[in-house]
């Protein structure tokens, strides 16, 4: 894993931890990010994890381009040992696959799809070696996520499966991008799943919705009301298949600005999952449904 | 006091110089896309240079005024009118109570900058009166102005009526439009070929450009280096592992038409940029019209510090002008 640095015109530093996904690339690349933050540099304003790599803003006419990038290296060193573990948290996410209305939008855009025949889902599975969209489904949900972006647009999260690389799902994005998505849809590319916190353009292969609410400009949301955006890097979350009986009960509750998240403090230490999945998984879900 | 909308025009925003700080949540830094003609817009009217003004792209709004205020009109050439007489851009005039501001059409440019003494007073999100309609926030319920909408105006004396913004300290961009351009991070997945013809080709804005970003297309399509496409990236050789846009940053998909973001633009995404516009040159694209031919210009740190400075210069000299 090597980093690469380059200038982002004359504002900012862009930094690539590792071409490729991993969760050692984004351990490191949050570790850097937050270093820059604690070392609170005169004339930077904005530093944004991402998901193998992160970008810097920052002034030039109060710190030098050169000065900027010699900063940030320093701090590159230091990453590669810094300890990968996080305190965090982990939430029940409920997601109402096979919809309608992700269903109907898929179908109006059909022909910027790969299989214009089929569904995403059907699609998501074939090529992933699932005899079922069901089974496919099953795969999506059983073991937790890890948000390791957030962005693209206000608060939307980028999660990535914690399961073995021969494990991780895979899909395409859409040929053409979609000029709509439903908001709240859970969305997949690459191997990343998403959710839309808004209703807009996407590229991304829709397989569900959620009920709950992750953006909320006027932070009317129970759970929104300290901050507007749901997501933070480093939350861990555990997608639970949900009916449409319970999709309107929650949105009921969501929108009565009453519905509380399941959510649980747990610590995710990199090197201890990397050492044992199943177990770190099993006590990550123990920690969600006990008490 | 307030300024009523009687038409709204095609796509009017509540700005200022925009929200830092949020990026990192996908909440854009926003704000005007040309910001040297909204700090003269409120430069000329008595205003800080951050005051909230509107932004009006291609066509104007109707306004009626419910008192007296100075009003300035920068940017892109779309001619005001005070009950039907015409007034001069970057150029302060008043309007009285009862009075309405409406716009001849556009001339040149794309976006004019409407400051108005006093300033727009709308509420502060996250430290900013900026629309941004993706994400609903700022402005008037996160929207652009609609019919009926009061906008509300703070308090402020106004400058004299008559001040002006010499020609010399005026910008648009000439035809064909510049852009100078510092290559990135992925450069190095075009091909050298693919690269000489990015800088040698003409291309022309597309219908697709907004306060996101804008797609320039008639230029030859890209070649991609071989090689393997990293884990998580995606089959495409444009993909990447999705990762950070920044403001200015150039985005090719598939190869074919670069899109340069701008004030609203996504915060990321897995689109390889192969660089990013200089920081200097960012007002102009907020003034290009559709079909404007553009050329890209190859540029090194250096030559966009020295383009950073000249820009400096230029606020310094028409705030001495207006003094």
């Amino acid at each position: 894993m090597q980093s690469r640095y380059s200038f982002g015109g004359d504002e900012h530093i862009f930094v690539e931890t590792d071409e490729e996904m991993s969760l050692d690339a984004f351990f490191k690349a949050l570790s850097v990010c937050n270093a820059i933050r604690e070392a609170a540099i005169d004339g930077v304003t904005e530093v944004c994890p991402a998901n193998a790599g992160f970008q810097v803003k920052y002034d030039p006419d109060v710190i030098k381009p050169d000065d900027m990038m010699a900063r940030i290296k320093e701090f590159d060193a230091d990453a590669d040992d810094a300890e990968k573990r996080i305190d965090t948290r982990i939430i029940e996410f409920p997601v109402y696959y096979q919809d309608p209305w992700t269903h109907e939008t898929l179908m109006r855009f059909r022909d910027r799809h790969q299989d214009p025949g089929g569904t995403d889902l059907d699609y998501a599975a074939r090529i992933n070696g699932y005899d079922s969209a069901e089974a496919f489904i099953q795969a999506h949900h059983e073991a937790p996520w890890f948000v390791s972006m957030v962005g693209f647009v206000s608060g939307l999260p980028f999660l990535y499966q914690l399961v073995e690389r021969e494990r991780q799902l895979q899909v395409p994005k859409y040929v053409r991008p979609r000029t709509d998505t439903p908001k709240q849809t859970v969305g997949y590319g690459g191997c990343f799943s998403c959710v839309y916190s808004v209703r807009g353009a996407g590229g991304y292969q829709m397989f569900g919705i959620t009920p709950m609410t992750i953006f909320d400009p006027k932070q009317e949301t129970n759970y929104l009301r300290d901050f507007m955006v749901f997501h933070k890097p480093g939350d861990i979350v555990k997608f639970t298949p949900i009916d449409r009986e319970e999709y309107d009960h929650i949105l009921g509750e969501v929108e009565a600005n009453r519905y509380e998240p399941k959510i649980r403090p747990v610590e995710f230490d990199l090197a201890a999952f990397n050492a044992d999945m199943k177990g770190v998984n099993a006590k990550l879900m123990g920690a969600l449904n006990d008490g | 006091m307030t300024v009523k909308v009687l038409n709204p025009g095609l796509f009017t925003t509540i700005q200022d110089l925009g929200r830092p700080g949020y990026f990192h949540l996908g909440i854009p830094i926003g704000g005007g896309m040309d910001r040297l003609s909204l700090r003269a817009a409120n430069l000329l009217v008595g205003n800080p240079e951050d005051a909230a003004v509107l932004e009006t792209v291609f066509m104007g709004p109707q306004l009626e005024f419910e008192q007296d205020a100075t009003v300035a009109v920068t940017g892109a050439d779309l001619p005001p009118r005070v009950d039907g007489e015409a007034k001069e851009s970057w150029t302060a005039f008043k309007v009285k109570a009862g009075q309405t501001l409406t716009f001849d059409y556009l001339k040149e440019g794309a976006r004019a900058y409407i400051a108005i003494s006093g300033g727009i007073d709308t509420p502060l999100y996250l430290g900013s009166r900026s629309t941004y309609p993706i994400g609903a926030l700022g402005g008037i319920d996160g929207r652009p102005v609609a019919i009926g909408d009061q906008i509300p105006i703070g308090e402020g004396a106004g400058a004299k009526e008559g001040r002006s913004i010499p020609d010399a300290l005026r910008r648009l961009p000439g035809n064909p439009a510049e852009l100078r351009v510092l290559p990135g991070l992925y450069w190095r997945l075009i091909t050298e070929e693919a690269g000489r013809n990015f800088f040698e080709d003409t291309w022309a804005v597309a219908p697709e450009a907004d306060r996101m970003g804008v797609r320039f297309r008639g230029g030859r399509e890209m070649t991609f280096k071989e090689r393997e496409q990293p884990f998580g990236a995606g089959s495409d050789p444009s993909n990447i592992v999705d990762g950070c846009y920044s403001y200015g940053s150039i985005q090719v998909p598939g190869g074919k038409e670069p899109i340069v973001l701008h004030r609203d633009a996504v915060s990321g995404g897995g689109y390889f940029t192969l660089g990013a516009v200089i920081s200097a040159d960012m007002d102009l694209i907020g003034q290009l019209q559709p079909h404007t031919p553009t050329r890209f210009v190859a540029v090194d740190m250096e030559q966009a510090l020295a383009a950073r400075a000249e820009r400096a210069a230029l606020r310094g000299r028409i705030r001495e002008a207006l003094q």
